[in-house]
Parts: structure tokens; sequence; C-alpha cells
């Protein structure tokens, strides 16, 4: 009896197991004849923070880290997506008319739909849960990137940050985001050096805050302020990708420096140099030791106006669009 | 009190061929797999969200089990009629409630604490290996002791939850008690916005209701403080006293509802 009952389960559990492997073939066979839809542009159905909130009842944080994780994917997706779709964009530092040309690449990306739902998802997420610190630090940076690196939109990182002191008061780090923001993408120092200030005067800051404050106002556009800032935040942040994305820009400002450097050589050549042939005729002068590397080992372009130029195939391109040097006044 | 302690453990035993434990290898497996998948997706915040998300699943297990588990308690003596039989032995009405409620809260109590350290476990292995430099950066420790503040809470809750619905279960049919039940725990957590309503409309007439609503229904707003144990500020000893103190207002409450219903039901 217990022989029989045995078989006939073993039967069942082989033909349960047959089935299932056959609906797999099944649907394949159908996804082949008739492939599934594809999604096309995300869409975000429910936009208000308050009323998920309601919905989820009491389970809030939970879904916070579900619109979380959509906010990383939107983030990753798009940024491969605009990344392969524009691979011969000019550096923003070096194009002619740099600022104007981040600015329309910017608009053209919001129209185009790119990064269109970065801020609703972070704003979602923070209104689910008002502590949700990386939202904030992540929105702080990539709202504020200008295309294809990020929304372009430093407004609205501003206002998210801007929430983020009203709902954390106790936290610096939000602080200097925003001071952060206004430095680097507004290029307003004294907003900048105020908010570090502010940020300074949060029970526990760190020391330096101060003396970034008083940097910022007094040399406020200049490099090294610039590295000054980039070295406190890889130094400051506990988030791996944080400090990473810092570590990328102190990379970049090296470049920076480098392309001054190789500018200055190219600008001093003998006019008997031929141009527009690269780097060959420099090396054979020996003007330069050789073809120049930028910090990722890719080499530096010599366009064919004499301009040095970062190769757009280079992981640290764009290059910053840099704040220009300019005295400040309280 | 011997016949409420022999019905509480038959109510457990019951559970357990019920095959209740097996929400506990859902659980474990649920957040197993998240602990895989999560560190992928959340850019460096898995032990947070696996926080977030075992405290939220083994809330969401818990209250299942009150409702349905709490809504059968009764419904499934008076159907069997085996209700007769343990009437007619020395075993008092309130007894019998009593009992059953004890019977479930009991396995509530072993899933919890299961579940508990089933979390603790995952989130063990999720901190694995990581430096303590980064370890230290974290906004609480991936095993803190915080937490089983938040699954103490959570059983608070459930013994109401599962008080409310032992009494609705002794008022109505299984269905319409299940849907009281579902229905006054959604209330209960909205209960903040239910005051903030009062506070917004002009009629009068809804600001009366608002305020009565808010008066009747039970806080379970009160018992969540999920958020707190993975981000906020330290959930006192002070707020988990006044939490167990309201608990048992409501249990004792709703407890009396039942036996006071359940006194005068006829079962014929």
């Amino acid at each position: 009896m217990t022989g029989i009952l045995a078989r006939r389960r073993a039967t069942t559990s082989a033909a349960v197991l047959a089935c299932l492997l056959l609906a797999w073939l099944c649907q394949m066979q159908r996804d082949r004849a008739l492939p599934p839809p594809t999604s096309g542009q995300p869409v975000l159905t429910l936009r208000s923070g308050t009323l998920l909130r309601r919905l989820s009842v009491g389970y809030a944080t939970v879904l916070a880290d579900l619109y979380w994780m959509r906010t990383v994917q939107h983030y990753g997706g798009e940024k491969r997506r605009l990344g392969a779709a524009t691979p011969a964009l000019p550096s923003a530092s070096t194009a002619p008319g740099a600022t104007g040309t981040a600015q329309a690449q910017s608009a053209a990306a919001r129209t185009a739909g790119g990064y269109a739902l970065l801020h609703p998802l972070l704003d979602i997420t923070t209104t689910l849960d008002p502590r949700y610190s990386i939202a904030y630090r992540f929105g702080a940076i990539f709202l504020a990137e200008p295309f294809p690196g990020g929304a372009g939109r430093p407004d609205l990182a501003l206002a998210l940050l801007e929430r983020a002191v009203r709902e954390n008061p106790t936290r610096w780090e939000y602080l200097q985001d925003a001071g952060f923001v206004h430095y680097w993408w507004r290029h307003d120092f004294a907003a900048a050096a105020a908010m570090f200030d502010r940020a300074s005067q949060v029970p526990g800051a760190p020391w330096f805050l101060r003396s970034l404050a008083a940097h910022t106002l007094a040399e406020g556009g200049d490099r090294q302020s610039s590295r000054v800032l980039w070295q406190t935040i890889q130094a400051s942040t506990e988030v791996a990708w944080l400090r990473e994305d810092a570590e990328r820009r102190l990379l970049q400002l090296d470049a920076l420096d480098a392309v001054d450097h190789l500018q200055a050589l190219v600008d001093a050549a003998p006019p008997t140099i031929v141009r527009g042939q690269g780097w060959a005729p420099l090396i054979r002068a020996r003007i330069v030791p050789g073809t120049p590397l930028d910090p990722m080992r890719v080499p530096y372009v010599l366009r064919a106006d004499g301009r040095v130029v970062l190769a757009t195939a280079s992981p640290l391109f764009p290059l910053p669009d840099e704040p220009e040097r300019r005295e400040v006044r309280p | 009190m011997r016949p409420v302690g022999v019905i509480a453990w038959n109510v457990y035993r019951e559970s357990v061929r019920d095959k209740v434990p097996y929400t506990l290898v859902v659980f474990t497996v649920l957040l197993m797999l998240a602990s895989l998948l999560i560190g992928q997706l959340s850019a460096g915040q898995d032990v947070r969200i696996i926080k977030d998300l075992g405290l939220a699943a083994s809330s969401l297990i818990g209250l299942f089990i009150a409702i349905f588990l709490g809504i059968g308690l009764v419904s499934k003596e008076v159907e069997k009629r085996s209700i007769f039989v343990i009437l007619s032995k020395p075993v008092a009405r309130h007894q019998f409630i009593l009992g059953k409620y004890l019977g479930l809260l009991l396995t509530l109590a072993v899933n919890l604490a299961v579940m508990a350290a089933a979390h603790y476990l995952v989130l063990a292995w999720t901190a694995w290996g990581v430096p303590a430099a980064v370890q230290a950066a974290w906004e609480r420790p991936a095993l803190d002791v915080g937490l089983l503040a938040a699954y103490a809470l959570t059983f608070c809750e459930l013994a109401v939850v599962t008080a409310v619905a032992l009494a609705f279960a002794t008022l109505s049919s299984p269905l319409l008690a299940s849907a009281f039940t579902v229905a006054t725990v959604v209330a209960g957590r909205l209960s903040a916005d239910l005051r903030s309503i009062g506070d917004v409309v002009e009629s009068p007439r809804a600001q009366q209701l608002a305020r009565a609503l808010y008066a009747v229904l039970p806080h379970l707003d009160a018992f969540d403080v999920r958020a707190q144990v993975v981000h906020g500020p330290p959930v006192t000893a002070t707020v988990v006293l006044w939490s167990v103190a309201l608990a048992a207002c409501y249990v004792v409450a709703a407890l009396a509802v039942a036996l006071l219903v359940f006194s005068r039901r006829d079962f014929r």
C-alpha cells in the first residue's frame, strides 16, 4: 500500500514538473511569435507622496525603500540610455560657449524626457520617509549635475535639500550639500559660503566647515577651492558611490590642470610646427615627451584648431563647467 | 485558571497543525532573497532596507495570523458544534474566550520571536565582511538591539488586533468579522490623519464625527516605531511602557465586549 502511494506521489510530482517545463517552452515559443510589449517611457502614475503615504497604511518606510530602488534604477537606466545616445558631445569646459551648450543640452534632456522622473521619485521617497538621508544627498548631486550626467536642475536639488534641512535640522550634511550646489552649479559663492557657515553652526559639525566658509568667501571660483570641496566630501562621506563620485571629480580637476598645462605648451610652440596632425609633431619637437594621457590613461585630443581637449571616450568626459574665478563680497 | 491554560495550549497546537509556522519559512526566504538582490539595487542601502522589510513583513504576517486565526477561534467551534462539548465540561464561557485569546497570543509570540531571530541572522549575514570603518558610519549598527523595541510594539499591536478580531467574531459571521477587523486595522493605522481631518474640515458635524471616530478607534499607529528604530531618534523605555499600557487598555476593552456578547450568546 505504501509502495503504491509512494509511486503515485512520484508520478504526480513528475507530472507537475513536466507541465511546468512544457509551460516554460510554450511561453518561449509564444514570446518568439509575438514579443511582449516593451515598456517604453517609464511612467509614474501616482505622483503624490502624501497620498502614497496614506495608502501605505503604516508601511511607508518599505514603500520609500521601493521608490528609492526605483530611483536608482531610473537614474542608472537613463544615464546608460543617454550616454549611449550622446557619445560625441563636446566637452562643456573646452567647447566655445560652454555654459550655453550645457544649458541647451540640459533643456534638450528635459524635453526628451531624460531624468524626467528623477525629481518626482526622490520627492516621493523623501515624503514617504522624511529621514531618507541618502535620497536627499543623491538628489543634491544628480539633480544639479548638468546633462548628460544629471538632470541639470540645481533649483530642484536645492528645494529637496531645503526640505531635508527642515525635516532634519540636526544634520549638517544637507547644508554642506546645499552650499556645494550653490558653489559648483550656480556659481553663487556668497550663498555657498552662507550655507557652509550655517552647516558649521550645527552641533557636531566638523571643524573644516568654518574654514570652508571663509575660504569660499575669499577664493570663490578658484579651482583649488573646488578641490578642497570635493576633498571634504570624499573624506566625510560614508556612502561608497558618493565617495567614488568625489574621487572622479578630483580626477577631473587633475585633468583640467593637465589640459591647461598642455594648452600652454601648445600655445607656446613655434609656428613652424605643423598643426592639425595631433601630438606627433610636438613629440618630434620634444615639446611633449609622448602622447599625453589623462588620469584614466586615455590620450588627450589635440584638435585641428589647436585646442587641447579630453577625449569623449574617457571615463572622465565631460569635464565640469568650471566656475569663473571672481572676488566675492558678502 | 487551569482550563484557560489547557484551551490556550490547544489553540497553539492547532495553529501548528494548521501549518502557521510555514509563514516563518516564507519570511526567512523573503529576507534572504532580499538580502541577495537588494545589495545590487539599493546603492548601499541594503542593511537599512532589510531592516525595513523584515519589520514590515513580520508585522504583515502577524496581522494575517491575528485576523484570520482570531476570527476562526470561535466560529470554527460553533460550526463544528464542538462548542457544546467544551461548554458541557467545567469550563466557563469567559475561560473559553480567555483561553482562545491567550493561545493565539502564544502562537503570535512564538512566531514573532522566530522571525526576529531570523531577521538578526540575515542582518548578520549582510553585514558580514563589511569593513569596520563603513559599519561605523551606518546610522545604526546592523545588529541593533533597538529593533527589539519595534518587535515588542508589533506584538502589542497584534494583541490588540487579536482581541478586536475575537470581539467581532463573537458578534457576527466570520466574513463580516474579517471585514470589520480589517477596516478597524486600516482606520486605526490612519487615526492620526483622522484627527487632522477634523481640524481641516469646516462642517461642525464632520468635525464631531472625526473626533468621535478618533476617540473610539484604537490608535494602532502608536505601536508603529519601525521608522524610528531603523534611522530615527532612539525609542525610549517610556514610549514602550506607555504603548504597552495603551495596548492593555484596548485589549481589556475588546475582550470585555467579546465576553459580554459571548456570555449571552445562544448557540442553538
